[in-house]
């Protein structure tokens, strides 16, 4: 069926609805388990088992008091978030979230309307998700170099760092899923596990690549240089408050989804029937295991330096990257 | 081990005890095969169990370590020493201080001061008792002289009021009359923490 504007104006507003929520209980999620693995209980007292939580935040980052410091650069400072939010708002637009339905048609107005299960499918949809979260580190960088603080420059300096490297790695780590399906388009990725099985087995060095690129991708532990609070105290965030603060974390649980959900379409299935799962819930399963596994590294493993960062993608994963590349292409010629 | 020890302060002629740290690889196919060692040592999976099962005690085999605090308390041993408490005796309900001036005497913060008189009976009677608490600086040895077990540490330690004083009066510290069968014997300094033994662990020594 057609995707008609109207659905795509509908699913952009729910995606926008849907994801914020989402990432609204991915920080409650995240408070939980690091507290679990700790042996806390994390919040608990707004609300049943602190659900209520994400409410308080909100509530709290709505009414704080939106400060720029004196030197800073007003305008960057005040569009940064901003680039960081939308970008990864952009970048879910080429992702299948939610299956394909059409609205009952006795719902008023929007009655027998077809909502496509993606906003915008183009079909060079991974390359257009990866640029665009790629993008997504301007927001960091601008927002380092604007604050006139000089964490928040430590902070700059690192997001380029950490850009320079992992870009590489992703970009190559992905090439060779893409080379044997033959598409950039997620749809043809979902499509070929279902008649080839998953891709994270038949590409498993790609898989752990491409997860190590998109743990830095959304520069979640062990690559948080960006904002790492016990060296740079906030990074680039330092000079943040309020809702611009939100955005940048909005941003980065986006980010975090974005990744699980190319994680799980790209290596493993996507949204096939699985046994005796439906696909739906197969898919959601998958996501929810990747997120689970950025918050479980979080509480367990320590993070890297810079240099060690940029020895470990440019040194090690890249040529790895490479030599999968060059070895996938032989084994699809022959 | 003598005393030689700790006086040749002088550095490089002891015995120090180096740590065992590998040979530091200088050739590059070393430093390569360092690389791939750690790589597949499968180090990071064992971070990754540890906490996967410290997730599980915590959640199912009851080893959370929260106490949720104003709501929870853990048990505090009989040897802290918190606010005092004047106990009475428990056949009269009378309390137990004769205003011997034992405690006032030794209080090396200088923060008792009680007052005695002469009751009708010819009996010395406290009139006034007064421990200030902005001074106290809880050693006990007020609980450790008091011959009649009269003046012992309680267990309150959430201390909140306008000013020090409010709970420093004779009255305060005295055991209710009415909650007198609650009244809690002091157990003296020896004495062990209850549940002690679920808390006993190896020294580390024995490890
Ligand atoms: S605990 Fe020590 S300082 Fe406090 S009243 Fe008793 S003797 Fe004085
Ligand atoms: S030492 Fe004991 S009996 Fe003597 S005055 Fe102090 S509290 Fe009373």
């Amino acid at each position: 069926m057609e995707a008609t504007t109207l659905g795509v104006v509908i699913k952009a507003i729910i995606i926008l609805a849907i994801i914020s929520a989402i990432a609204g209980f991915g920080t409650y999620l995240e408070r939980k388990v690091l507290a679990f693995m700790q042996r806390r209980l994390g919040p608990m007292h707004v609300g049943p088992y602190g659900l209520m939580q994400i409410l308080a935040d909100g509530i709290k980052l709505f009414t704080k008091e939106d400060i720029i410091p004196q030197n800073a650069n007003r305008l960057i400072f005040a569009l940064a978030p901003v680039i960081t939010a939308a970008t990864a708002f952009i970048a879910l637009s080429a992702v299948p979230v939610f299956p394909d339905f059409t609205i009952p048609s006795w719902i008023p107005l929007l009655g027998g309307t077809f909502v496509p299960s993606i906003a915008a499918d183009i079909n060079i949809g991974i390359l257009f998700v990866l640029g665009m979260m790629a993008a997504g580190l301007y927001g960091p960088l601008l927002a380092g170099m604007a604050q006139a603080n000089k964490w928040g420059i430590i902070g700059a300096a690192r997001t380029a760092v950490q850009f320079l490297s992992y870009e590489v790695v992703t970009g190559l780590s992905i090439l060779a899923p893409i080379m044997i399906v033959g598409s950039l388009s997620l749809v043809d990725f979902n499509n070929y596990s279902s008649e080839h099985g998953w891709l994270m087995f038949t590409q498993p060095v790609a898989f752990v690549l491409f997860l190590i690129g998109g743990f830095a991708e959304t520069n979640r532990t062990p690559f948080d240089l960006l904002e790492h609070e016990a060296e740079v105290v906030s990074g680039y965030a330092t000079e943040y408050s309020g809702m611009r603060w939100g955005m940048f974390f909005i941003g980065e649980y986006a980010n975090m989804i974005t990744v699980s959900v190319l994680s799980a379409v790209v290596f493993m299935g996507g949204y096939n029937d699985m046994w005796f799962l439906p696909g739906w819930l197969a898919i959601i399963l998958k996501i929810a295991f990747v997120f689970f596994l950025m918050l479980w590294v979080r509480a367990s493993w320590p993070h890297v330096r810079p240099n060690q960062l940029m020895w470990l993608c440019w040194k090690v994963l890249m040529p790895i990257a490479v030599i999968n590349v060059v070895v996938t292409g032989i084994v699809i010629m022959v | 081990m003598g005393l030689e020890q700790f006086k040749n302060r002088n550095i490089g002629t002891q015995n120090y005890k180096m740590l065992d740290l590998e040979q530091v690889p200088t050739r590059n196919f070393d430093k390569f095969k360092q690389v791939v060692k750690r790589t597949f040592k499968g180090e990071l999976f064992v971070g990754l169990w540890v906490t996967l099962r410290a997730m599980i005690n915590a959640l199912f085999r009851g080893e959370m370590h929260a106490v949720k605090y104003p709501f929870e308390k853990l048990p505090i041993s009989p040897r802290y020493r918190a606010i005092h408490e004047m106990l009475r005796l428990l056949e009269s309900g009378h309390y137990r201080c004769i205003g011997c001036g034992l405690c006032e005497k030794i209080c090396i913060a200088n923060c008792i001061s009680m007052n005695t008189r002469y009751d009708e009976n010819q009996r010395k009677e406290v009139s006034e008792y007064t421990i200030n608490f902005g001074r106290c600086i809880f050693c006990g040895f007020c609980a450790e002289v008091c011959p009649e077990l009269a003046i012992v540490h309680g267990s309150r330690y959430e201390n909140a009021s306008e000013q020090r004083a409010s709970f420093s009066l004779f009255e305060d510290m005295l055991t209710p009359i009415d909650n007198l069968n609650l009244q809690q014997e002091y157990q003296g300094f020896g004495a062990v923490t209850p549940y002690a033994d679920d808390h006993i662990k190896k020294t580390p020594l024995a490890y």
